[in-house]
């Protein structure tokens, strides 16, 4: 009977809280289409949520084209079609590679950073001041930062696909001597706007509201402490990774028949 | 009619009550302490006036307005009112002392930028700043962090101030500096303040009146001097800090002898 009861608490427990950050999330929304108002705010957002991810989006994105391109050009030229590395290569990264990788590396990156300060915030009573203040720590903190990833995971994603093309050209043309016209002829022919390079681009915005929401709500409901704070960075890598891989297959799912 | 009223005030988390059946009133113009030992609930009085927290019982009104009753727009105009002095400061980490201070100016009044700038001056001169302007919060001292902050609070010069435990963890120097400025930045503004404390020297030199509260009800109240001189058992153990009193020194526990298998 207790563990019957426990179970029902438990349910009732994540009920109330899918509720709670639903709620979360709808108002997030609605603040940040609001905070256009202060473009200021939001710029100021983005340079350093793009700032901060740069870096390793570009390293990352060099290295998976350099792997891209080994890998590619051993399973093709088995067919004899190693001139179709370049098609494969931007397949694989504008499709797949650049909007999942990038999210998972924003969510390390730029995710933990905004889940710690906003903890950091929370835990040093900033925000209840600035709450005292009547200024809406919700509008004011949040929302630009929720918009500025939303508006920054796409632009990171087109980065690292970007890059990870010149390094399978570094690897395959350069170092292998594939073709380049082919390379590049192929890769012209063969890559759809709207079915390729816009389904990327959907995922990468859908990733990035996962990215945005998981890691401000987790910030936002963290404990007020050291011990809080540290466990929601975890928190939010975890849960924004899985979320991202998740969401991947469903939309995957879902663009494959259209396509 | 009082600056501020609570009206047999009850608070508690779930079904342990914190606060029960509080009554008190700040008329304006006063410096009004709150007193009492950690988790007596005098914080949780600031946080009910501010609109933070709802009472569960009473009413606790703001210059004749109901603060519970209010919604979320109204009770933002009402708190544009109050200044608020959060125990460690509460400064914004990633802006300087100047903007700290301009925070609350920028985002209320649409001022030209000189203006701004001389009014921060001005707040920052009188909590004797004016010369960390330029500083970050983490280079400034504890004392000095919560003269900023008190800089901030009184930016939009409101007629009611709170202050939630301002001589907690400062040398005896900040402690003297913070005491004095609370009082003389409540005469010189016309205000209302509220200080929430359990330092006994420090406050009595400042406050009119003194609300002593123990176990979440009001135990006493009345000037410094007249609780000086009270014969009440728990005021003196209170403004002495005698360990043996009311206030007894063990948690609640069984007998030791039981405790330790001694004796049956």
């Amino acid at each position: 009977m207790t563990r019957l009861a426990r179970l029902g608490g438990w349910t009732l427990e994540q009920v109330l809280r899918i509720g709670s950050a639903t709620r979360f999330f709808l108002r997030l929304c609605g603040l940040a289409a609001l905070s256009v108002a202060r473009p200021r705010l939001v710029l100021d957002q983005m340079h350093f949520i793009g700032n901060r991810s740069l870096s390793i989006i570009l390293v990352s994105g060099l290295f998976v084209g350099f792997v891209l391109g080994l890998q590619g050009y051993y399973t093709l030229q088995r067919y004899g079609s190693a001139e179709a590395l370049g098609l494969l290569v931007a397949l694989s990264l504008v499709r797949e590679l650049g909007p999942v990788v990038s999210a998972l590396l924003f969510a390390g990156r730029a995710g933990t950073s905004l889940t710690a300060e906003v903890g950091l915030m929370k835990a040093g009573e900033q925000l209840a001041a600035m709450d005292m203040m009547a200024v809406d720590p919700s509008a004011r903190i949040l929302a630009p930062r929720f918009l500025a990833a939303i508006i920054a995971l796409p632009l990171l994603a087109a980065v690292f696909s970007a890059v990870g093309i010149l390094g399978a050209w570094l690897v395959g043309v350069q170092l292998i001597g594939v073709d380049a016209g082919a390379f590049w002829s192929q890769m012209q022919a063969g890559v759809d706007l709207f079915a390729d390079i816009g389904n990327g681009v959907v995922k990468s915005i859908v990733f990035g509201f996962i990215c945005a929401f998981v890691a401000l709500y987790v910030g936002h409901e963290a404990r007020p402490t050291p011990e809080g704070v540290s466990r929601a960075t975890t928190t939010t890598v975890v849960a924004s990774s899985l979320a991202v891989l998740g969401f991947d297959f469903i939309l995957t799912a879902l663009m494959f028949g259209t396509t | 009619m009082p600056f501020v009223a609570f009206d047999r005030v009850s608070f508690g988390y779930g079904d342990r009550p914190l606060l029960r059946d509080v009554s008190m009133q700040v008329p304006r113009g006063q410096v009004v302490a709150l007193m009492g030992g950690s988790g007596s609930g005098k914080t949780t009085l600031l946080r009910l006036l501010g609109g933070q927290l709802s009472p569960t019982g009473g009413t606790v009104a703001f210059d004749g307005q109901d603060v519970a009753a209010l919604g979320r727009r109204a009770l933002y105009r009402l708190r544009r009112r109050m200044g608020m002095l959060f125990q460690f400061g509460a400064l914004f980490t990633d802006l300087t002392v100047f903007e700290n201070v301009a925070f609350p100016i920028r985002e209320h009044l649409a001022l030209p930028e000189p203006m701004v700038r001389d009014l921060v001056l001005m707040k920052l001169d009188a909590v004797g700043l004016r010369g960390a302007a330029d500083l970050m919060p983490a280079q400034v001292s504890g004392g000095m962090a919560r003269r900023v902050a008190l800089a901030r609070a009184i930016a939009l010069d409101p007629p009611l101030l709170m202050v939630d435990e301002p001589f907690a963890g400062l040398d005896p120097i900040s402690l003297g500096t913070i005491a004095q400025l609370i009082r003389t930045l409540n005469d010189a503004l016309g205000a209302t303040t509220i200080v929430v404390t359990h330092d006994v020297p420090e406050t009595f030199a400042i406050a009119d009146q003194v609300h002593l509260l123990g176990e979440g009800r009001i135990v006493a109240s009345g000037t410094p001097a007249e609780l000086m001189a009270s014969e009440d058992p728990f005021v003196s153990q209170f403004l002495h800090g005698r360990r043996d009193g009311p206030v007894g020194f063990h948690y609640p526990a069984p007998p030791i002898g039981r405790q330790l298998g001694l004796g049956r």
